[in-house]
């Protein structure tokens, strides 16, 4: 019987649609821990502290490495055509549209999504969220939605700094190491970028930091739930490697498609 | 006598992955008194834990209704399951303390979450309660930091800040070392005679932890069998009883048997 691939195929069907309705609920509930009170403002800053002030000096390096790259790469390329004065105008473009809030949402999931999912794993698999589930404390207002609202809060901010940063690296390479004049940098910038632009990058970035903690706590919250995850330590590991990959993937499949809808 | 948890036909059935049906509980019906102590035992698989989730809300039986306190809470959702599970105090397994927080933090958590007390009040109380569990001095340290002995004191101070009418020991004994064992269920008996509250014990640590029992109920493959006392429980004329006891028992109180 376990061989039968429509058995199979119908089991899978089934488990797909179970995984998405449970994570659809998680958040469902997670958004209406919000309008609870309590409102834990000390967790939040906790969480804050934790996803957006521990992300900087990564976000920070990211930014300044980036931008450095499409200063010169920019330079290569426009060069060719003598478009130099162009560099301003395609850094930032690049930066604020696409690359600020694709690589921000990135390294946070690597770097807050991982321990995310790994503390709620623990947590789970320890019976710490059974236990608060027995005295009547709501895991969802106690654990997920401070860390949702963080999350909202920081990416955004922390998608700010990189543009800024990536638009400064841009200007070291270009201006200081190669010779574009520093007023058509500038200049180059200011007259190409626009509101919308600036908003397309902003709602693309809290898009992205929905998903990344949204896949990343869900998966540590029914780490006992998902398939072929195993038991124990090793399932806590596994189910933190799926989720930085599920919400890496996702951050990138919602990338194309904003971009598609909102240009 | 009053009853404080009440099972009536309760069945609850798993599906397997193979599409088979496993049962664990098939129409089970028992009643655990107010103000005593019930063992719940019974060999690995057997549905013991299911029992435990079920009290507590955390799974649903397919059929039957379970009485707590005379209130019937099958399939209570919300309010009704906050109320319904303040009043139950739980000593996991593992303890299950919140790794993240030190010893007071831990034990001040159900007052902090569930009350409208003030800090003062709450440290207080909080410390009141770890110097009845002898853990002076433990207040800032983190579980990580504690034995396996004090991680159970702290469980239990925890689980009885909100004085729950119930209370349940998920195998509380597992993992400690024999005198420590020993000193839990000295702290159990003790607890219990100050505190009066009901208390369900679900435990391997056959037969010791049958001193502290008043009512013994074994679980086997789905079937429950109740023993109004522990003494009972060795003289079962039902096969699958004796097998039980000669498992979990050994030789001595078979021999006993057969002398007598």
């Amino acid at each position: 019987m376990k061989s039968n691939p429509i058995a199979n195929l119908g089991n899978t069907g089934l488990y797909v649609l179970t995984d998405i309705g449970r994570m659809t609920l998680f958040l469902l509930k997670a958004f209406r821990g919000i309008f609870r009170q309590p409102f834990r403002l000390k967790e939040l800053v906790r969480q804050v502290n934790f996803i957006g002030v521990g992300s900087l000096s990564v976000i920070f390096f990211t930014a300044a490495s980036t931008g450095l790259v499409l200063g010169l790469q920019g330079y290569y390329s426009l060069n060719k055509f003598g478009a130099e004065g162009m560099l301003g105008s395609a850094v930032s473009l690049t930066l604020i549209m696409e690359l600020g809030p694709v690589l921000t949402a990135l390294m946070v999931a690597g770097r807050a999504g991982s321990a995310m999912c790994a503390e709620l794993g623990i947590m789970r698999i320890s019976e710490q969220i059974d236990a608060l589930d027995c005295m009547a404390v709501d895991p969802f207002r106690y654990l997920i939605t401070p860390k949702f609202i963080a999350a909202l809060i920081s990416v955004p901010l922390l998608t700010v700094i990189f543009d800024v940063v990536g638009i400064a690296g841009g200007y070291v390479a270009g201006v200081s190491l190669m010779d574009v004049s520093p007023g058509s940098y500038i200049e180059g910038m200011r007259s190409s970028v626009t509101n919308h632009d600036i908003r397309l990058g902003i709602i693309k970035s809290f898009v992205f930091a929905l998903l990344v903690v949204w896949i990343c706590t869900g998966r540590g919250y029914f780490v006992r739930e998902i398939r072929g995850a195993g038991f124990g330590a090793e399932s806590v590991s596994r189910v933190t490697t799926q989720a930085v990959v599920l919400s890496s993937i996702s951050v990138l499949v919602f990338d194309y498609l904003l971009t598609a809808v909102l240009l | 006598m009053i009853s404080a948890i009440e099972f009536i036909d309760v069945s609850k059935t798993f599906a397997k992955k193979d599409g088979t049906v496993q049962t664990v509980l098939d129409s089970v019906s028992f009643f655990i008194p107010a103000g005593k102590t019930t063992v719940i035992a019974g060999g690995s698989g057997s549905g013991k834990s299911v029992t435990l989730k079920i009290v507590l809300g955390l799974m649903r039986a397919n059929s039957g209704r379970v009485l707590v306190q005379g209130n019937d809470v099958t399939g209570a959702k919300g309010k009704e399951l906050e109320a319904l599970r303040t009043q139950f105090g739980v000593l996991f397994q593992g303890s299950a303390l919140f790794d993240s927080l030190t010893v007071f933090e831990n034990v001040a958590l159900p007052l902090r979450e569930r009350t409208k007390k003030t800090e003062e009040e709450i440290g207080s109380q909080v410390h009141a309660s770890l110097s009845q569990f002898e853990l002076d001095g433990h207040e800032d340290k983190y579980p990580a930091q504690l034995s396996g002995g004090m991680k159970k004191r702290v469980g239990l101070a925890r689980a009885m800040q909100l004085k729950p009418a119930i209370m349940l020991f998920d195998e509380p004994t597992t993992g400690l070392d024999p005198v420590m064992a020993q000193e839990i269920y000295q702290l159990f008996a003790k607890t219990q005679s100050e505190f009066g509250f009901t208390s369900v014990i679900v435990s391997h640590d056959i037969p010791k932890i049958f001193n502290l029992a008043d009512r013994v109920i074994v679980l086997n493959r789905g079937n429950m069998d109740v023993f109004s006392s522990p003494e009972e429980i060795q003289w079962s004329e039902k096969p699958h009883i004796r097998e039980f006891v000669k498992m979990t028992m050994g030789d001595i109180y078979q021999s006993h048997l057969v002398e007598i």
